[in-house]
Protein backbone atom coordinates (compact mmCIF):
# COMPACT_ATOMS: atom_id res chain seq x y z
CA UNK A 1 0.00 0.00 0.00
CA UNK A 2 3.23 2.07 -0.20
CA UNK A 3 2.36 5.66 -2.11
CA UNK A 4 3.77 5.49 -5.69
CA UNK A 5 7.11 7.18 -4.72
CA UNK A 6 7.83 10.86 -6.35
CA UNK A 7 11.32 11.31 -6.07
CA UNK A 8 12.99 14.75 -4.69
CA UNK A 9 16.50 15.06 -5.74
CA UNK A 10 18.97 17.30 -3.11
CA UNK A 11 22.46 17.19 -2.19
CA UNK A 12 24.07 15.92 0.92
CA UNK A 13 27.72 17.51 1.17
CA UNK A 14 27.74 17.60 -2.39
CA UNK A 15 26.86 14.09 -3.77
CA UNK A 16 23.49 13.87 -4.74
CA UNK A 17 20.79 12.16 -3.00
CA UNK A 18 17.21 10.77 -3.98
CA UNK A 19 14.69 10.47 -1.59
CA UNK A 20 10.71 10.16 -1.61
CA UNK A 21 8.26 13.20 -1.60
CA UNK A 22 7.91 14.10 1.95
CA UNK A 23 11.33 12.80 3.55
CA UNK A 24 13.05 14.38 6.42
CA UNK A 25 16.26 16.38 5.63
CA UNK A 26 17.49 14.25 8.87
CA UNK A 27 16.39 10.86 6.99
CA UNK A 28 18.00 11.87 3.85
CA UNK A 29 21.20 12.84 5.59
CA UNK A 30 21.62 9.16 7.12
CA UNK A 31 20.14 7.72 3.89
CA UNK A 32 23.52 9.76 2.67
CA UNK A 33 25.51 7.65 4.87
CA UNK A 34 26.84 10.72 6.63
CA UNK A 35 26.39 11.50 10.40
CA UNK A 36 24.93 14.96 10.61
CA UNK A 37 27.42 16.32 13.23
CA UNK A 38 30.27 16.29 15.15
CA UNK A 39 30.47 16.95 19.30
CA UNK A 40 32.55 19.34 20.48
CA UNK A 41 35.21 16.27 20.96
CA UNK A 42 34.80 15.00 17.79
CA UNK A 43 32.30 11.78 18.17
CA UNK A 44 30.12 11.39 15.02
CA UNK A 45 26.52 11.84 15.94
CA UNK A 46 23.03 11.35 14.50
CA UNK A 47 19.82 12.33 15.00
CA UNK A 48 18.34 10.96 18.49
CA UNK A 49 15.07 12.65 19.20
CA UNK A 50 12.96 12.85 15.88
CA UNK A 51 11.15 15.60 17.28
CA UNK A 52 12.88 18.90 17.74
CA UNK A 53 14.16 18.76 20.91
CA UNK A 54 17.68 17.26 20.98
CA UNK A 55 19.93 19.34 18.52
CA UNK A 56 21.90 16.33 17.28
CA UNK A 57 20.15 16.77 14.15
CA UNK A 58 21.57 19.77 13.16
CA UNK A 59 22.80 20.59 9.54
CA UNK A 60 23.22 23.77 7.60
CA UNK A 61 20.62 24.26 4.81
CA UNK A 62 21.24 26.28 1.38
CA UNK A 63 23.63 28.21 3.77
CA UNK A 64 21.71 28.43 7.25
CA UNK A 65 23.10 26.72 9.65
CA UNK A 66 22.07 25.14 12.78
CA UNK A 67 18.91 23.73 10.79
CA UNK A 68 17.04 20.87 12.79
CA UNK A 69 16.61 18.29 10.19
CA UNK A 70 14.26 15.94 11.44
CA UNK A 71 11.52 19.00 11.58
CA UNK A 72 12.07 19.89 7.93
CA UNK A 73 11.07 18.30 4.73
CA UNK A 74 13.68 17.75 1.80
CA UNK A 75 12.69 20.40 -1.17
CA UNK A 76 14.16 19.65 -4.67
CA UNK A 77 17.34 21.22 -5.17
CA UNK A 78 18.50 21.72 -1.27
CA UNK A 79 21.65 22.05 -0.61
CA UNK A 80 22.34 20.44 2.99
CA UNK A 81 26.03 20.18 4.56
CA UNK A 82 26.51 18.45 7.78
CA UNK A 83 29.72 18.43 10.61
CA UNK B 1 7.07 29.94 21.60
CA UNK B 2 9.65 30.83 23.64
CA UNK B 3 9.04 33.93 26.14
CA UNK B 4 6.64 35.21 28.06
CA UNK B 5 7.68 38.99 28.08
CA UNK B 6 4.79 40.49 30.18
CA UNK B 7 1.07 39.24 31.11
CA UNK B 8 -0.95 38.53 28.32
CA UNK B 9 1.90 38.57 25.78
CA UNK B 10 4.18 35.34 24.66
CA UNK B 11 6.79 35.72 22.37
CA UNK B 12 7.10 33.38 19.50
CA UNK B 13 9.38 33.00 16.09
CA UNK B 14 8.15 32.25 12.80
CA UNK B 15 11.19 31.45 10.65
CA UNK B 16 13.31 34.21 11.12
CA UNK B 17 10.75 36.64 12.48
CA UNK B 18 9.91 37.31 16.27
CA UNK B 19 6.20 37.67 16.89
CA UNK B 20 4.55 38.75 20.17
CA UNK B 21 1.37 37.26 19.98
CA UNK B 22 -1.64 39.43 22.16
CA UNK B 23 -3.59 36.98 24.39
CA UNK B 24 -6.86 36.67 25.94
CA UNK B 25 -6.85 33.23 27.34
CA UNK B 26 -3.76 31.09 27.04
CA UNK B 27 -3.44 27.46 26.44
CA UNK B 28 -0.40 25.67 26.98
CA UNK B 29 -0.46 21.74 24.88
CA UNK B 30 3.32 21.74 24.82
CA UNK B 31 3.62 17.72 24.92
CA UNK B 32 6.32 15.47 26.33
CA UNK B 33 9.59 14.52 25.16
CA UNK B 34 11.38 11.11 25.75
CA UNK B 35 13.68 10.93 28.77
CA UNK B 36 17.14 9.19 27.23
CA UNK B 37 19.31 7.54 30.07
CA UNK B 38 23.25 7.64 29.09
CA UNK B 39 24.79 4.11 29.20
CA UNK B 40 28.38 3.65 27.88
CA UNK B 41 28.22 3.62 23.99
CA UNK B 42 24.79 5.14 23.52
CA UNK B 43 25.97 8.72 21.40
CA UNK B 44 26.65 6.22 18.76
CA UNK B 45 24.97 7.39 15.19
CA UNK B 46 22.56 4.03 14.54
CA UNK B 47 20.94 4.56 18.78
CA UNK B 48 17.96 7.05 18.97
CA UNK B 49 14.63 7.29 20.55
CA UNK B 50 11.67 4.44 20.29
CA UNK B 51 9.50 7.19 19.48
CA UNK B 52 12.84 8.46 17.70
CA UNK B 53 12.90 5.83 15.55
CA UNK B 54 9.34 5.58 15.05
CA UNK B 55 9.60 9.36 14.03
CA UNK B 56 12.45 9.44 11.59
CA UNK B 57 11.07 6.00 9.76
CA UNK B 58 7.54 8.03 9.72
CA UNK B 59 9.80 10.76 8.30
CA UNK B 60 11.21 8.64 5.40
CA UNK B 61 13.88 6.60 7.16
CA UNK B 62 13.82 3.28 5.59
CA UNK B 63 14.12 0.47 8.47
CA UNK B 64 13.52 -2.21 5.95
CA UNK B 65 15.44 -5.32 6.48
CA UNK B 66 17.10 -3.57 9.15
CA UNK B 67 17.92 -5.33 12.74
CA UNK B 68 16.46 -3.46 15.67
CA UNK B 69 16.36 -3.77 19.55
CA UNK B 70 13.59 -1.80 21.12
CA UNK B 71 14.49 -0.77 24.56
CA UNK B 72 13.46 1.18 27.84
CA UNK B 73 10.18 1.51 29.02
CA UNK B 74 6.34 2.17 28.61
CA UNK B 75 3.82 1.03 26.35
CA UNK B 76 5.54 2.89 23.26
CA UNK B 77 8.10 0.06 23.39
CA UNK B 78 5.27 -2.44 21.36
CA UNK B 79 4.08 0.32 19.56
CA UNK B 80 6.86 1.61 18.03
CA UNK B 81 7.98 -2.56 17.58
CA UNK B 82 4.77 -2.79 15.88
CA UNK B 83 4.79 0.50 13.84
CA UNK B 84 9.04 -0.43 12.68
CA UNK B 85 7.98 -4.42 11.74
CA UNK B 86 4.92 -3.03 9.63
CA UNK B 87 8.00 -0.99 8.06
CA UNK B 88 10.00 -3.92 7.11
CA UNK B 89 12.17 -3.68 10.16
CA UNK B 90 13.42 -6.87 12.03
CA UNK B 91 12.94 -6.43 15.33
CA UNK B 92 15.30 -9.19 17.32
CA UNK B 93 14.22 -7.87 21.10
CA UNK B 94 11.84 -5.64 22.71
CA UNK B 95 13.59 -4.86 26.54
CA UNK B 96 11.01 -3.53 28.79
CA UNK B 97 13.12 -2.31 32.43
CA UNK B 98 10.14 -2.64 34.48
CA UNK B 99 9.77 -6.55 35.94
CA UNK B 100 6.80 -8.44 34.17
CA UNK B 101 4.80 -8.36 37.72
CA UNK B 102 4.32 -4.36 37.20
CA UNK B 103 2.80 -5.57 33.35
CA UNK B 104 0.74 -8.15 34.55
CA UNK B 105 -0.33 -5.70 37.14
CA UNK B 106 -0.56 -3.16 34.80
CA UNK B 107 -2.55 -5.31 32.81
CA UNK B 108 -5.03 -6.31 35.29
CA UNK B 109 -5.96 -2.48 35.72
CA UNK B 110 -6.79 -1.92 32.04
CA UNK B 111 -9.39 -4.38 32.05
CA UNK B 112 -11.56 -1.04 32.53
CA UNK B 113 -10.24 0.06 29.53
CA UNK B 114 -10.38 -3.07 27.02
CA UNK B 115 -9.87 -0.89 24.03
CA UNK B 116 -6.12 -0.25 25.44
CA UNK B 117 -5.69 -3.76 26.52
CA UNK B 118 -6.61 -4.70 22.86
CA UNK B 119 -4.37 -2.33 21.53
CA UNK B 120 -1.37 -3.62 23.14
CA UNK B 121 -2.53 -7.40 22.51
CA UNK B 122 -2.56 -6.45 18.69
CA UNK B 123 0.61 -4.75 18.74
CA UNK B 124 2.32 -7.47 20.57
CA UNK B 125 1.28 -10.02 18.18
CA UNK B 126 2.24 -8.06 15.39
CA UNK B 127 5.90 -8.15 16.25
CA UNK B 128 7.52 -11.94 16.83
CA UNK B 129 10.83 -10.93 18.49
CA UNK B 130 11.34 -11.99 22.28
CA UNK B 131 9.96 -9.66 24.77
CA UNK B 132 12.47 -9.16 27.97
CA UNK B 133 11.35 -7.83 31.49
CA UNK B 134 13.74 -6.25 33.95
CA UNK B 135 15.96 -5.80 30.99
CA UNK B 136 17.65 -2.98 29.14
CA UNK B 137 21.18 -2.05 27.19
CA UNK B 138 24.65 -1.79 28.99
CA UNK B 139 26.42 -1.11 26.61
CA UNK B 140 26.71 0.16 22.93
CA UNK B 141 29.78 -0.81 20.41
CA UNK B 142 30.53 -0.27 16.96
CA UNK B 143 33.23 1.64 14.99
CA UNK B 144 31.40 4.92 14.12
CA UNK B 145 27.83 3.34 14.41
CA UNK B 146 26.06 1.00 16.16
CA UNK B 147 27.02 -2.42 15.54
CA UNK B 148 26.28 -4.64 18.87
CA UNK B 149 24.28 -3.78 21.74
CA UNK B 150 25.28 -6.11 25.36
CA UNK B 151 21.51 -5.93 27.41
CA UNK B 152 20.67 -7.54 30.51
CA UNK B 153 18.26 -8.69 32.93
CA UNK B 154 18.84 -10.47 36.59
CA UNK B 155 19.98 -13.35 35.38
CA UNK B 156 21.98 -12.89 32.31
CA UNK B 157 23.69 -10.79 29.97
CA UNK B 158 24.29 -11.04 26.50
CA UNK B 159 24.78 -9.20 23.34
CA UNK B 160 23.13 -8.76 19.43
CA UNK B 161 23.95 -7.48 16.30
CA UNK B 162 21.71 -4.35 15.25
CA UNK B 163 21.59 -1.66 13.18
CA UNK B 164 19.14 0.58 15.53
CA UNK B 165 18.94 0.45 19.09
CA UNK B 166 15.31 2.60 19.83
CA UNK B 167 15.69 3.06 23.47
CA UNK B 168 13.49 5.73 25.42
CA UNK B 169 12.50 5.50 29.27
CA UNK B 170 8.96 6.84 28.85
CA UNK B 171 8.06 10.52 28.86
CA UNK B 172 8.73 13.92 30.34
CA UNK B 173 6.31 16.56 29.84
CA UNK B 174 7.27 20.02 28.49
CA UNK B 175 7.26 22.05 31.60
CA UNK B 176 9.07 24.75 30.64
CA UNK B 177 6.88 27.00 29.11
CA UNK B 178 4.24 26.78 32.14
CA UNK B 179 6.99 27.24 34.50
CA UNK B 180 8.14 30.29 32.60
CA UNK B 181 5.28 31.87 33.08
CA UNK B 182 4.88 31.06 36.51
CA UNK B 183 2.11 28.66 36.72
CA UNK B 184 2.42 26.31 39.81
CA UNK B 185 4.31 22.80 39.13
CA UNK B 186 3.29 19.61 41.13
CA UNK B 187 5.09 16.96 40.86
CA UNK B 188 6.31 17.50 37.75
CA UNK B 189 3.22 18.58 36.54
CA UNK B 190 1.90 21.31 35.85
CA UNK B 191 -1.15 21.69 38.29
CA UNK B 192 -4.58 22.33 36.84
CA UNK B 193 -8.30 22.33 38.23
CA UNK B 194 -10.79 20.55 36.49
CA UNK B 195 -11.53 23.15 33.76
CA UNK B 196 -7.33 22.91 32.98
CA UNK B 197 -6.85 26.20 34.60
CA UNK B 198 -3.41 26.17 35.53
CA UNK B 199 -2.27 28.99 38.65
CA UNK B 200 -2.08 31.88 36.42
CA UNK B 201 -5.28 33.67 35.54
CA UNK B 202 -6.49 33.22 31.73
CA UNK B 203 -3.57 30.48 30.95
CA UNK B 204 -5.03 26.71 30.82
CA UNK B 205 -2.95 23.57 30.30
CA UNK B 206 -3.88 20.14 28.39
CA UNK B 207 -1.92 17.39 27.51
CA UNK B 208 0.85 15.58 28.42
CA UNK B 209 2.09 18.24 30.58
CA UNK B 210 -0.79 17.73 33.16
CA UNK B 211 0.45 13.88 33.31
CA UNK B 212 1.31 11.02 30.75
CA UNK B 213 -2.09 9.66 29.58
CA UNK B 214 -2.15 9.23 25.83
CA UNK B 215 -3.52 10.28 23.23
CA UNK B 216 -7.50 10.08 24.25
CA UNK B 217 -6.94 11.63 27.80
CA UNK B 218 -5.24 14.33 25.82
CA UNK B 219 -8.33 15.05 23.36
CA UNK B 220 -10.59 15.14 26.28
CA UNK B 221 -8.64 17.97 28.38
CA UNK B 222 -7.98 20.08 24.74
CA UNK B 223 -11.95 20.16 24.61
CA UNK B 224 -12.09 20.52 28.15
CA UNK B 225 -9.63 23.62 27.95
CA UNK B 226 -10.83 25.19 24.77
CA UNK B 227 -14.35 25.44 26.00
CA UNK B 228 -13.63 26.51 29.22
CA UNK B 229 -11.63 29.59 27.57
CA UNK B 230 -14.30 29.87 25.37
CA UNK B 231 -16.43 30.48 28.72
CA UNK B 232 -18.68 27.69 28.40
CA UNK B 233 -17.93 25.71 31.33
CA UNK B 234 -21.12 23.60 31.29
CA UNK B 235 -20.47 22.37 28.40
CA UNK B 236 -16.87 22.00 29.46
CA UNK B 237 -18.22 19.93 32.52
CA UNK B 238 -19.63 17.23 30.59
CA UNK B 239 -16.44 16.15 29.81
CA UNK B 240 -14.80 16.53 33.10
CA UNK B 241 -16.35 13.10 34.25
CA UNK B 242 -14.78 11.35 30.93
CA UNK B 243 -11.32 12.92 31.81
CA UNK B 244 -11.69 11.75 35.86
CA UNK B 245 -11.58 8.16 34.56
CA UNK B 246 -8.70 8.25 32.49
CA UNK B 247 -6.73 9.38 35.79
CA UNK B 248 -6.80 5.95 36.66
CA UNK B 249 -4.81 5.16 33.43
CA UNK B 250 -2.12 7.65 33.99
CA UNK B 251 -1.73 6.70 37.56
CA UNK B 252 -1.47 2.59 36.61
CA UNK B 253 1.25 4.08 33.70
CA UNK B 254 3.44 6.06 36.58
CA UNK B 255 2.86 3.17 39.49
CA UNK B 256 3.78 0.30 36.41
CA UNK B 257 6.63 1.84 34.53
CA UNK B 258 8.61 3.19 37.41
CA UNK B 259 12.51 3.35 36.71
CA UNK B 260 14.46 0.39 38.56
CA UNK B 261 17.25 2.18 40.58
CA UNK B 262 19.76 -0.16 39.32
CA UNK B 263 19.26 2.36 36.26
CA UNK B 264 21.02 4.61 38.26
CA UNK B 265 24.23 2.57 37.62
CA UNK B 266 24.07 2.09 33.95
CA UNK B 267 26.51 5.62 33.04
CA UNK B 268 30.11 4.52 34.17
CA UNK B 269 32.86 7.84 34.86
CA UNK B 270 33.61 8.11 30.77
CA UNK B 271 29.77 8.16 29.70
CA UNK B 272 28.49 11.08 27.68
CA UNK B 273 25.61 12.47 29.87
CA UNK B 274 25.39 15.81 28.45
CA UNK B 275 25.47 15.28 24.37
CA UNK B 276 25.61 19.02 23.14
CA UNK B 277 29.23 20.14 25.37
CA UNK B 278 30.05 16.09 25.78
CA UNK B 279 30.44 16.62 29.26
CA UNK B 280 30.31 12.65 31.28
CA UNK B 281 29.38 11.27 33.90
CA UNK B 282 32.64 11.35 35.94
CA UNK B 283 33.40 15.40 35.81
CA UNK B 284 29.36 15.59 36.86
CA UNK B 285 28.78 13.72 39.86
CA UNK B 286 31.57 15.68 41.78
CA UNK B 287 28.81 17.95 42.17
CA UNK B 288 25.89 18.27 44.55
CA UNK B 289 23.36 20.18 42.22
CA UNK B 290 22.43 21.02 38.64
CA UNK B 291 23.38 24.92 39.08
CA UNK B 292 26.44 23.92 40.39
CA UNK B 293 27.73 21.30 37.90
CA UNK B 294 25.83 23.62 35.03
CA UNK B 295 28.61 26.84 35.46
CA UNK B 296 31.41 24.44 36.22
CA UNK B 297 30.86 21.83 33.53
CA UNK B 298 28.55 23.63 30.75
CA UNK B 299 26.53 20.93 31.30
CA UNK B 300 22.71 21.94 29.91
CA UNK B 301 24.35 25.19 28.54
CA UNK B 302 24.39 23.93 24.73
CA UNK B 303 21.39 24.06 22.35
CA UNK B 304 19.39 21.77 23.58
CA UNK B 305 18.99 23.89 27.21
CA UNK B 306 19.34 20.55 29.00
CA UNK B 307 16.06 19.08 27.66
CA UNK B 308 18.60 16.13 27.32
CA UNK B 309 20.73 15.68 29.94
CA UNK B 310 18.52 17.60 32.44
CA UNK B 311 15.95 15.24 33.03
CA UNK B 312 18.64 12.24 33.28
CA UNK B 313 20.63 14.27 35.62
CA UNK B 314 17.40 14.30 37.61
CA UNK B 315 17.13 10.87 37.32
CA UNK B 316 20.64 9.76 37.98
CA UNK B 317 21.45 12.22 40.73
CA UNK B 318 18.26 13.27 42.33
CA UNK B 319 18.89 17.06 41.29
CA UNK B 320 15.71 19.27 41.40
CA UNK B 321 16.79 20.89 37.52
CA UNK B 322 14.73 24.25 37.99
CA UNK B 323 14.79 27.99 36.94
CA UNK B 324 13.86 28.04 33.43
CA UNK B 325 15.02 31.43 32.18
CA UNK B 326 14.14 32.73 28.72
CA UNK B 327 14.04 31.59 26.11
CA UNK B 328 12.12 28.60 26.67
CA UNK B 329 12.94 27.00 23.59
CA UNK B 330 16.46 27.74 21.70
CA UNK B 331 16.29 30.72 19.39
CA UNK B 332 17.92 32.92 16.80
CA UNK B 333 19.90 35.41 18.82
CA UNK B 334 18.20 37.97 16.81
CA UNK B 335 14.71 37.19 18.06
CA UNK B 336 15.93 38.01 21.78
CA UNK B 337 17.39 41.53 20.54
CA UNK B 338 14.71 42.61 18.23
CA UNK B 339 11.88 44.58 19.26
CA UNK B 340 8.76 43.01 17.88
CA UNK B 341 7.91 43.00 14.16
CA UNK B 342 4.52 41.44 14.37
CA UNK B 343 1.59 42.05 16.72
CA UNK B 344 -1.40 39.17 16.45
CA UNK B 345 -4.43 38.90 18.17
CA UNK B 346 -4.78 35.30 19.32
CA UNK B 347 -6.70 33.40 21.42
CA UNK B 348 -4.64 30.01 21.86
CA UNK B 349 -1.39 29.09 21.37
CA UNK B 350 1.28 25.95 22.14
C1 LIG C 1 5.71 6.89 18.51
C2 LIG C 1 4.57 7.22 19.42
C3 LIG C 1 3.47 6.34 19.45
C4 LIG C 1 2.40 6.62 20.28
N1 LIG C 1 1.35 5.74 20.30
C5 LIG C 1 0.29 6.00 21.09
C6 LIG C 1 -0.82 5.12 21.10
O1 LIG C 1 -0.83 4.11 20.40
N2 LIG C 1 -1.87 5.41 21.92
C7 LIG C 1 -1.88 6.54 22.72
O2 LIG C 1 -2.85 6.76 23.45
N3 LIG C 1 -0.82 7.38 22.73
C8 LIG C 1 0.25 7.16 21.93
N4 LIG C 1 1.32 8.02 21.95
C9 LIG C 1 1.27 9.19 22.83
C10 LIG C 1 0.51 10.32 22.20
O3 LIG C 1 1.17 10.70 21.02
C11 LIG C 1 0.46 11.48 23.17
O4 LIG C 1 -0.18 11.06 24.34
C12 LIG C 1 -0.31 12.68 22.62
O5 LIG C 1 0.21 13.08 21.38
C13 LIG C 1 -0.20 13.83 23.60
O6 LIG C 1 -0.79 14.99 23.07
P1 LIG C 1 -0.33 16.42 23.51
O7 LIG C 1 -1.24 17.36 22.81
O8 LIG C 1 -0.24 16.49 24.98
O9 LIG C 1 1.17 16.59 22.99
P2 LIG C 1 1.82 16.46 21.51
O10 LIG C 1 0.91 15.72 20.59
O11 LIG C 1 3.18 15.97 21.75
O12 LIG C 1 1.87 17.96 21.03
C14 LIG C 1 2.69 18.96 21.63
C15 LIG C 1 3.06 19.99 20.57
O13 LIG C 1 3.57 21.17 21.18
C16 LIG C 1 4.68 21.62 20.45
N5 LIG C 1 5.51 22.44 21.34
C17 LIG C 1 6.19 22.06 22.46
N6 LIG C 1 6.81 23.11 23.02
C18 LIG C 1 6.53 24.19 22.25
C19 LIG C 1 6.90 25.56 22.32
N7 LIG C 1 7.66 26.04 23.29
N8 LIG C 1 6.44 26.38 21.35
C20 LIG C 1 5.65 25.91 20.32
N9 LIG C 1 5.26 24.61 20.22
C21 LIG C 1 5.71 23.76 21.18
C22 LIG C 1 5.35 20.36 19.97
O14 LIG C 1 6.16 20.63 18.85
C23 LIG C 1 4.14 19.49 19.62
O15 LIG C 1 3.73 19.71 18.30
C24 LIG C 1 2.40 7.78 21.12
C25 LIG C 1 3.49 8.64 21.09
C26 LIG C 1 4.57 8.39 20.26
C27 LIG C 1 5.74 9.34 20.25
S1 LIG D 1 16.67 14.55 16.11
FE1 LIG D 1 16.46 15.63 17.95
S2 LIG D 1 16.15 17.64 17.24
FE2 LIG D 1 16.15 16.52 15.41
Amino acid sequence: MREEMRPVLLTVNGRSVEVAEGTTVAAAVLISGAPTRRSVSGEARAPLCGMGICFECRVAIDGRPHQRSCQIVCAAGMDVRTL
Amino acid sequence: MFDHPSAGVVAAEKGNERLELRYGKLILATGARELFLPFPGWTLPGICGAGGLDAMARGGLPVSGKRVVVAGTGPLLLAVAAHVAARGAKVVAICEQAPLRSLIQFAGRMLGQPAKLAQGIRYRWAVRAPMYFGCWPVEARGDGALEKVTLRTRLRRWTVTCDFLACGFHLVPNTELAQLIGCRIEDGLVAVDEMQRTSVENVLCAGEPTGIGGVEMAVIEGQIAGLAAAGALNEAGKFVPRRRKMLGFVRALREAFVLDPELRRLASDATIVCRCEDVVYGDLRRYSGWRDAKLQTRCGMGPCQGRICGAAAEFLFGWCVEGVRPPAFPVLVASLATASTVSEEVQEGS
